[in-house]
Order: structure tokens, then sequence, then C-alpha cells
């Protein structure tokens, strides 16, 4: 876990580093379309601003990082004064008894001030977004001006535990207070205590893994096989083609000892649809659709982003990337729907904000699995769905798929559970500029706990959450 | 290829043309998908579906045109009702044969039904959602493959027991063979029913499938799609010869079928089986004793023997009058789970109870799991403490059984709410009261709740014996005051008992009933008064119990006599669970309301047991002495002095032991039918009901009424007169009994 520490720690050097150098105007925004806003800027609420996005390359689980565990700090000291921070919230899903607020150890190797408060959320998947959008909240309160919020996770090293009866001995092992007693105890030892506890695989409140979940609810919105491996493929030969575009400048470089300089995300792999028909169901087996392929894979990676109040901003000199407009998060039945989120918040994020799905330029939604992101989209496209289920009088459409995760998504770029939201808000912002859009829209799924090898924590009750933000451009005129 | 197709769909618009029959079939249909047919099953007037003569006469000819049609390679068949597969034989079918060899014939009917389907070229994939039971399980096994979704609703099982019956269609020979001779005997000789994963696990069912939750269908509707459409896939699979049909079996699986081949080994299990029925029966129930020789038939004489001895058995069985009372239970059971009285204004979704003892306590558990929030008040910290721990060690059992998770449990929990005053009683809609049984208690807390709680909010009664009429006094609103004498231990009791008095509303009535229903409970409403109907009932047994005691006969012995005569629990054990010192409060009142006929024993009996501590079970002794942790009790010897000192000389006329059972049964009977008589009861089925689920009447009776009927009214009347002869008024008939008596052709039960 001293990993998570330093990884950490270098986003948060490069990002202050980044904010620095970033010199160039940004393209002006041409706004293609008449939207029903002109812009989401209300008088007297302040204007809550990205300024910048940052993070290591996302690595496939058990590849570079695992021997870059040792990593030493490395920290070039910026020009942003150190106690220009007000506050630093990191997310993270997978919780190290040793580091708990991994947000302050992170800070203080990174060279903060150590006057800097710093504190560590967690929320599944959205533990990132859950960060970002506190910042918000303590911008807006007038808390604060200056926040860096991001998310890390590194699924190479998980915790394991020892079983509940050993630690139940051990603990008791420290209070007895005789030879005899603590003989007694280690005699009490038997071969079932050694065995370690083996990360749960399940949702803590229905002992659904995520994997079976996906295909169960592909499997309610009939999405096929073949709509699944047609998305997985779609979502790596974009990455690809972003990649080898250089669109994707928010990847920093991040030198491995002993090993080269990482500077590539190294999951994105555009195969052929015949390669893809090939495998096996991972989950329901034999006859389930979710595969290998077609869900997002287990990641290393850690990202972070720089918000201020505009006004703050602005006085220093940055360029903000965009605005933060406006958030929702909302939750639904952690054993049916799960993994609905998206098609939950994007009506009411839209509500709130007063926009329509027209009015939307950018579109990035978190892709757990294929069969997940493609249910949500018929969910968002069904009347009966938005009738039924969500008290709405009609559906409030599918994204057009010419705005929909173009540089990729989590099933090309991958998923480091902490760090996806930080990552999607600045493609969102990145491609804003790009693309010459005004309006973008963030959405991701949560689950109460987490697929494969993560530990349920405590925290993660609540069960279904979903996170959308909707962030306006800066436009550079003003 | 699409000229092939377009070919095959003039054929088939062809062939239905000409079999004018395909249209006009209501519960069985069936429709070709590529190769496979989707054969659906559909009863139109009923919510489950039954093997009734027409699903039986339309489901052989979609077999026919399956097997003829040659673009098919394969079937699946499946339920298009979401929950129920097929939940079993129609027991009209059996109910409508005159004699045991039409019964029988029956059965060979259905033996070669589904020998066609088990020997089908074809292969037939059966595709269960839902209760698969019976008659539908014997359908299942005989298809060549088993797909079942992994719903609560989904359960396997051959109740047929229960009724008095046996698997008449092939199950006591097919059974045995696809999961092990113990595992089958399990399965018919308890019929209880078991879960999707148990079933695979057990080799009953191949494979399992997710129900599927909300999409841009119902969660139901969809399931069955997916069901169906994974189904397809396996049969395709199967005509492909990817999927195998035979599991590999497990090392215990082959080392249990090679102890198996021994006969000598087989005859000990045998042996073994039948002493345990016969000890849990007494030899009462015939059913279970003909499921061990059918199968041993089948397994020791060859297939021919075993199924020829199948049908034989099941038509001997359908018309003994063991199979008649506990169909007849089970039809009553529908029937009281039903709400005669409608819907009610307003559902009750918040309840409080007060009281946390015992009762209370057990209907807060079997009230907070339904969705119910649930408000559990007492007067005092410790008691109010040890009532939310039954509640937690109710459900926490349910964990241990798997039938919830923690997560649910703790859940549900949350939905409890204990608490020592009256605050939050403003939102209940109905209140039940378990607190001490004194009038003046009871008038006290209606006072104290009817100042509290809204004007829409019901109050109930949970008294045993106390007539409601007489608690309603203190109301205000006595159309809201209603009786719910539930049973203990109330989790386990199926018996729910509502009392209306002449000024309870229909609405009350029909909230309670809900309530009860919501609970899970069997209803039966009776008209108010001293006792109602069960404890009224009960009365004069335990009367006569406890003259039989004075008479010399032991606690033990008491028990021994009315055990061997069915019922589940012994009447000196009875009177233990129910409380001495209950007992003998409940006889001194009811003896006070009825007069001289609920004589027999002495009170004072009663009342020197409760002088002395032995109040039964919960004080540690009564008629037997209760040790913590010991499972045998021993007899209260303590109780010989008390007898000495209240000592009947026995009348050897009356006092065989087959004299003994029927004094304590004739007059348990006499005033169940003076409680029709007099209006208390509504219906016979619900006397029936009542006696059985709440006093454990002996179920092989099937009811004091039934009971009646079979026994015959003038042979009871003669036993009585009897007996009124040496002891008086407690056994002189009453005027119904003695109508049916005088009358052979009335029946209580049609």
């Amino acid at each position: 876990m001293t990993s998570c520490i330093q990884v950490q720690e270098l986003l948060c050097t490069c990002l202050m580093r980044q904010m620095v150098c970033f010199t160039e105007p940004s393209v002006k925004s041409s706004l293609k379309t008449t939207k029903s806003k002109k812009s989401l800027s209300r008088p007297g609420v302040k204007n809550i601003v990205l300024v910048e996005g940052v993070r290591t390359p996302f690595l496939l689980s058990g590849t570079t990082y695992v021997s870059s565990l040792l990593h030493e700090g490395l920290l070039n000291k910026t020009a942003l004064p150190k106690d220009a921070v007000d506050y630093i919230i990191y997310g993270t899903v997978i919780q190290e008894v040793k580091t708990s607020n991994i947000a302050r150890e992170a800070a203080l190797g990174a060279g903060f001030s150590d006057k800097t408060p710093s504190h560590t959320v967690t929320m599944a998947c959205i533990s990132s977004n859950q960060a970002m959008t506190t910042g918000v909240g303590l911008i807006a309160s007038g808390q604060c001006d200056t926040i860096v919020a991001g998310g890390v996770e590194f699924m190479s090293d998980v915790p394991i535990r020892h079983s509940r009866k050993m630690r139940k001995t051990m603990l008791s092992l420290n209070k007895a207070k005789t030879l005899g007693q603590r003989l007694s105890l280690i005699g009490g030892i038997r071969m079932a205590h050694l065995a370690p506890e083996l990360p749960a695989v399940a949702e803590f409140s229905t002992a659904e893994t995520m994997g079976h979940s996906a295909d169960r609810l592909a499997a309610a919105f009939g999405v096929t096989r073949l709509e699944q491996d047609e998305f997985a493929l779609r979502s790596h030969t974009l990455a690809k083609k972003a990649q080898d575009a250089g669109l994707l400048e928010d990847v920093i470089s991040f030198k491995v000892p002993g090993r080269d300089i990482v500077s590539k995300d190294n999951g994105i792999r555009p195969s052929s649809m015949e390669q893809l028909a090939k495998l096996k169901a991972a989950f329901v087996k034999p006859h389930g659709t979710v595969t290998a392929a077609n869900s997002s894979f287990l990641t290393d990676g850690a990202s972070a982003v720089l918000i201020m109040s505009e006004e703050k901003a602005l006085a220093m000199g940055y360029k903000p990337k965009a605005y933060l407009r406006d958030f929702v998060y909302v939750s639904q039945d952690p054993k049916d729907q799960l993994l609905l989120g998206p098609a939950y918040g994007t009506p009411k994020v839209l509500q709130r904000a007063g926009l329509t799905m027209a009015d939307i330029d950018v579109f990035e939604f978190h892709e757990a699995f294929a069969g997940q992101i493609m249910a949500n989209l018929k969910a968002m496209d069904s009347d009966w769905f938005a009738q039924t289920y969500m008290g709405r009088t009609s559906k409030v459409g599918a994204p057009p798929m010419e705005k929909f995760n173009l540089w990729g998504g989590s099933l090309s770029l991958g998923h480091p559970f902490g760090a996806t939201g930080c990552r999607l808000v600045t493609t969102v912002a990145h491609r804003l500029r790009k693309e010459g859009g005004q309006y973008g829209l963030v959405a991701a799924c949560a689950a109460g706990g987490q697929v494969r090898t993560y530990p349920l924590s405590m925290h993660c009750l609540i069960a279904e959450v979903h996170r959308a933000a909707v962030a306006q451009v800066v436009k550079e005129d003003d | 290829k699409m000229a092939g197709v377009r070919a095959l769909g003039v054929l088939s618009r062809i062939a239905s043309r000409r079999y004018p029959a395909l249209t006009a079939r209501t519960h069985v249909n069936y429709e070709v998908k590529g190769d496979v047919a989707v054969i659906r099953m559909n009863d139109p007037n009923s919510k489950v579906n039954t093997l009734s003569v027409q699903m039986q006469r339309e489901m052989s000819e979609v077999m026919e045109e399956v097997w003829a049609n040659t673009a098919v390679g394969s079937a699946v068949l499946i339920s298009s009702k979401p929950g129920c597969f097929i939940a079993g034989a129609d027991i009209n079918m059996i109910q409508a044969c005159t004699n045991t060899e039409e019964v029988t014939r029956l059965s060979q009917e259905g033996q070669k039904m589904f020998e066609k389907i088990e020997k089908s070229p074809k292969p037939i994939v059966a595709a269960i959602n839902g209760s698969c039971l019976g008659g539908g399980l014997e359908f299942a096994i005989s298809c060549q493959y088993r797909i079942a979704t992994k719903s609560k609703k989904t359960v396997l099982g051959t109740p047929e027991v229960m009724l008095g019956l046996l698997p008449g269609a092939g199950g006591t020979q097919r059974l045995p063979k696809m999961v092990g001779i113990p595992s089958a005997f399990d399965m018919m000789l308890t019929g209880r029913n078991i879960r999707a994963d148990k079933a695979k696990k057990m080799g009953l069912v191949h494979q399992l499938v997710d129900p599927l939750g909300p999409g841009l269908k119902g969660p139901e509707e969809r399931t069955i799609e997916y069901l169906e459409e994974v189904a397809i896939e396996f049969a395709r699979g199967i005509v492909a010869k990817k999927i195998p049909l035979t599991k590999e079996k497990g090392t215990m699986q082959k080392l249990q079928d090679y102890v198996m081949s021994y006969p000598v080994v087989r005859n000990q299990i045998y042996k073994t089986v039948t002493g345990k029925v016969m000890k849990q029966s007494k030899g009462l129930y015939p059913a279970p004793l003909k499921i061990i020789d059918s199968v041993k038939a089948g397994l020791e004489q060859g297939p021919d023997a075993g199924y020829l001895a199948e049908s034989q058995n099941f038509g001997q069985l359908a018309k003994t009058t063991e199979s008649e009372a506990l169909i007849g239970l089970y039809q009553g059971q529908v029937i009281c789970k039903k709400n005669r009285f409608g819907t009610p204004a307003r559902p009750v979704k918040t309840l409080a109870i007060l009281g946390a003892g015992l009762m209370g306590a057990g209907v807060a558990q079997v009230t907070v799991d339904k969705g119910i929030h649930t408000i559990l008040k007492d007067t005092t910290v410790p008691g109010l403490a040890r009532g939310e721990q039954q509640v937690y060690k109710g459900l926490n059992t349910k964990t241990k059984k798997r039938t919830i998770t923690t997560f649910e449990r703790d859940s549900i929990l949350s939905g409890l709410t204990g608490q020592l005053d009256y605050s939050g009683f403003e939102k209940a809609d109905m209140v039940i009261e378990a607190v001490f049984e004194d009038i003046n208690i009871k008038h006290k807390v209606l006072k104290e709740v009817e100042a509290v709680i809204s004007p829409h909010c019901i109050f109930a009664s949970n008294t045993s014996a106390l007539p409601i009429k007489d608690i309603a006094a203190a109301s205000i609103r006595p159309d809201k005051v209603i009786g719910m004498h539930y049973f203990s231990p109330v989790d386990k009791m199926q018996l729910l008992e509502i009392i209306t008095t002449e000024q309870t509303s229909a609405d009350t009535t029909a909230a309670a009933v809900a309530v009860g229903l919501k609970q899970g409970k069997v209803i039966i409403v009776v008209g108010d008064g001293p006792g109602f109907y069960t404890t009224r009932c009960l009365g004069p047994m335990l009367g006569e119990a406890v003259r039989v005691l004075q008479e010399g006969v032991g606690p033990k012995k008491l028990d021994q006599l009315t055990t061997s005569f069915g019922f589940p629990v012994g009447t000196a054990t009875l009177a233990d669970e129910v409380g001495i010192d209950v007992a003998a409060h409940v006889a001194e009142d009811l003896g006070k309301a009825f007069g001289s006929r609920f004589g027999g024993g002495n009170v004072e009996v009663l009342k020197t047991m409760v002088d002395l501590g032995f109040k039964g079970r919960k004080s540690g002794k009564g008629c037997y002495v209760y040790q913590e942790g010991l499972k045998t009790k021993e007899v209260n010897r303590e109780l010989d002095d008390i007898m000495d000192k209240y000592k009947l000389t026995p009348h050897p006329s009356v006092s065989s032991d087959s004299d003994v059972q029927y004094r304590l049964v004739s007059r348990f009977v006499n005033e169940a039918v003076l409680c029709l008589q007099e209006g208390i009861l509504n219906s016979p089925v619900e006397g029936d009901i009542g006696a059985v689920f709440g006093l454990g009447f002996p179920p092989c009776l099937g009811g004091p009424f039934r009971f009646v009927d079979s026994f015959g009214a003038d042979k009871l009347v003669q036993k009585m007169r009897a007996y009124e002869a040496v002891y008086g008024d407690h056994f002189t008939p009453c005027q119904l009994l003695l109508d049916h008596a005088n009358d052979p052709s009335k029946k209580f039960h049609k």
C-alpha cells in the first residue's frame, strides 16, 4: 500500500506542475446547436471550475505496478505555493488498515503543507466522483477555494485477512496475562484458523457477484452476446485511435524504478469479432453472455483533479477547463437494478440543470460491462421502463452513439475502481474543448460492494449509487 | 434455405387448417421455434396449472403432433404462469372416482403417459419456474432434461403423502433411481418442498437459471421468456450431443449406489424406514407404508411389479378415510387462506403490539418480516429486551437455515421499534394487545391506547378466553374492537382465530383477516362468547383429562392414549405447554359461563398444582418435570399426593383404554358441534381447521366434523349415552349432533 501513497504523491506533484505549465490558449468553443440554456451560470451561485486533471497510465493488474510497489518519493517541487491547496480529498475502494486516511498520507508525502487537511472517501466505483463532489460542496459552501480531489486503486495488492477465528485468537492473545493463558489460546489454534479470509467476491447485501448481476441485467434487457461484443470492440477501437492521436493528454508518464517509463494505458487491445466470439461466458455458465472481453478488467491506476472557485482560479492566472455545474446521486434496489444507475440519474440531472438530451454534446459513461451499458441505453430508450420504474411520463432517450465515449472507456482503458471518476470528468473537459461542445455529461454506476477481489467494506451498505455531472466548457471570451 | 423455411411455414398453416382442434385447445399450446417445439401450459381458469383431464388430453394431443412433426428435433416444456410449473394432479379427478379400481386405472393412465414421455425419441427439456409438485414433478422427471429457475417460488416435491396418497404416476419408481433410495424416501415420506439449488445438488434438475429483474418487460414475464430461450439452447445442444444427459456421479454417490446394490442393505433400509414411520405415525396413516411398499416392489421385483404395486396402492389409498380427511383439511386450508370479508378500506402499514411476552413477541416476529412496521411496547426494560431477543432469535434461526441472509435479517429488524411508551401510536393502523389475561388490565390498556391512536386504528385483543364484548365495553368505538387469538408458539402454529362481536364492523374484520393472511396464518372467523371456539372445545376435554388423572391414569398413560388416537401432542403435555395456571383460569371461567356441562374433573386439582408452583413447562414442573438440556421428561411424582387427595374410583364399564379415548374426544367433538349449532362457528370447515391447526385434533380424522361424518353421529351418540349414564350431563349430546344421529343422510361435509 505504500505504493498507493507514492503514486498519489506523484500525481499531486504533476498536477501542480501541469497547472503551472499550462499556458496555451485552448480551442475556442463554437456552439453547434441551439441550447435550451445559454449558460448554466446563475446569479448568486459560485462558479466552480475544473482547472486540470491528470492520471497515471491505467495498467492491467499484476503487470508493471507490481514491481513498482516500493517506489521512492520523486518530488519535483512545483511552482504552486505549498499552502495554495486548501483541502485534499481522495477516493479509494479498498481500505488499507495501516493507511486508512490515505489522502493525508499522500498529501504529506507529496510535500503539501502539513497544515492542509485531507480526508479519504469511499463509494465503490464512484469513489473519486464522491471526492470531486465533496470538493465542489466545500467550495460552494465557502469553506475552501482550492481542492485537490482524486482516486487510487491497486488491485495487485489487496489486503487479505486472517480468518475470523484466528483474528479472535490473536486479539485474545494480546489480552492474555499469564503464560498459561497464552499457551492455552495458542493450543486452541486449529488448521481451520490458518486459512486466510479471501476477499469476498459478492455483493454484501445480495451475495451476488457483479459479473453475475451484469449478466442477469443484460438478459433482462435482452442484450445479445453479439451486441455486447460489438460494443466492447468499439470501445477498444476508439481508445486505440484516441491513444494514437495523442488525445489522452491527461495521462502522465510514470517512471518505474528498474523498468522503463510507463506512459501508456496497457489494456487497449482492439481484437476482432471472431476472436471475441470464441470466449466462454465468465459468470453465468454455460449460457451467459458476459465474457472476460466484454467486461472491464482489473486495473491499477490513480487520477487527480484540481478544482477551484472560478474567482480564485482566474486570480491565480489559471485557465480553467470546465465548469462543474450540477450533480446527483441516485440509488436503486441492489439486487435487480444494481447497475442501472445511469438510466436513473441522467434524466434527473438533466432536469435539475434544465437541459435536454439534445443539449448535451459529449457523453462519458463508465463502462463496467458492455452488457450493462447496453442495458442502460435500452432502459433510457424505453417508455415502458420510464413509466413503470422511474415514475416518468416518457423516456429520456438514449444518448447518440456519435457523442458517446468517443475516446474509449473503462472496457478498453481500464477501471481502477477508485480512480475512474476523475478520468471521466477530465475526459469530458478535454473532449468538449477538442470537439467544440458546450455541455458534457458523465455517468457512472457503482455497486454496494465491488466485484472480484475486493473485501466488502461496511461503508458500502448503500447499494447502488450513481453520479452524473454536467460540465459546461469555459468560454474563452470570459 | 429461406425458401425451405417459407415452405415449412406454408405446411404448418395447412396442417393447422386440417386439424381444427388445434385452435380449440385452451390449456396446452405449442410453437415451433426453428427445430424446437415449445410446449406451453396455461390453465385459463386457475392461478395454477394442474394435471386435469383437459390438460392431460391436450398434452397428449400436442405430444403426438410434436412426435409426428419431422421438422421438430426436440421439445421444451414450459408453463406460461409465473410462479407455477404444474402444482400437481387435479384432486377432483380422484374424488370423481367411485371405487379403488377406477383410481388404479387413473394411476395407470398417468404411468403410461409419462412412460411415453420418458421414451420420447425427441429429447424433452422441462423448463421449471415456480411450483413443480406431485404429478408435476412426476411429469418433469419423465423428461430427458430439467432446467429450473432459482426463484424463491421454484420448489420441487412430492406432497402426496400429506394428502394420504402416494406419487401415483411413476414417482415411486423413478425417484429412487434418480436421487438414490434414502433421498427418495425422504422426499416422498415427508412431502417437503425442495428449492432449486438443493434440487440441483440432489440430481433432480440438471441446470439452474437466475430469475431476472426489471428490464424492457416485467421481471416475471421476462424471466419465463429467458428460461425458454435458455431451454431451447439446451434442447438443441442435447440433439447435437454437446450436452450430456447423464451427470458424472460423485464419489459419494458411487459409494452409495455400491452399498445399495446389496439386498441386505436395502432390506435394512426398508426396515429402518418402516420403523421410523410406525413410530411417528402410530400406524394411523397408511400412505407412508404404501410408499415404502411400492418402492420396494419396484427395486426388488422389477419395474412391472413396481408400477403395478404403485397403481394398486394408489387406488387403495385414495379411498381411505385418512386420505379423505387430509384432502378435506387441504381444501379447508385453501378456503381459510382467503379473505371472505373483502379488501379493507386501508391496509395496515404500522402495527403496534402491547406486551412483549411470548405471544406479543411472537406476533411481532411474524409481522415485521412481512414489511409491516412493527412497534413492540412493554412496560419494563427487561420484558422488552426479552421480547426483542425472541424476535431476533427467530429471525436468526432463519439465517442459519439459509432461508434469509444476515443482511435481510438486519434489514427486517430495522422495521421493529421497541419502546416503553405510546410514542408513535398515532401512526398505528392496528394495535394488538397481548397483556395479562385480566379484564381490568385489558380495560386499562384499551383506554390508554384509545387516548393516543388515530380514529381509523383498530384495537385487537389477543385473549384466549375473555369475551371480546366485555373488553369492548370499555371502548369509545366498539366497532373497531376485535379479537385476534394467536396460538403459541406464534411462529410455528398456523392458526389464527378471529373473534367478532355484534358491534365489530365488517371493515375491521376485513382488516384483521388481511393482517392475519399477511402473517401467513390460516384463519377462522368465529362469533363472540366465552372461550370462543377453540378454547371452548378444549375446556371439556381438559376437564375430562383431569377426571381421568383423578381416576388413577398417570400423565404418561394419558399422553399415550391421546397420541395413539392421533393427537400430535398428548393431553398432559399439552396442559403443561399451555400452562396449568392458564388451564385453571380457563376452566374456572368457562365453568362459570357454561355451568355443569364443563365439569368433570375437580378444578381444585389444577388450583392446587398452581399453588405448589406446578405451572407447566414454563415453571419447570407441571404434569412432568422439565430440566434444561434434557430431552426426556419424567412424570412429576409430587403430583401423586394431589391425586391421592382428589382420588376418584373409576367405573369399570367406561374405563377401558378405548373408552377413556372416546370420553375425551366425544366431549371435544360435542362442544364443537354445539358451537356450530349456536352460530359461534360459521361452517364445519372452519371448525375442522380450527381444531386441527389450533388444538392438534388428529389430522387423520380431519377435524371434529369430518370425524362425526366418518365415524357416524349415531355411533358417537350411542357412546355418549353410555358415558352419560355414569357421569351425567357432561356427556349429553347437543341437539345438532342428535339431528345427525337420527338422520344418517345428514353430513357436515357434502
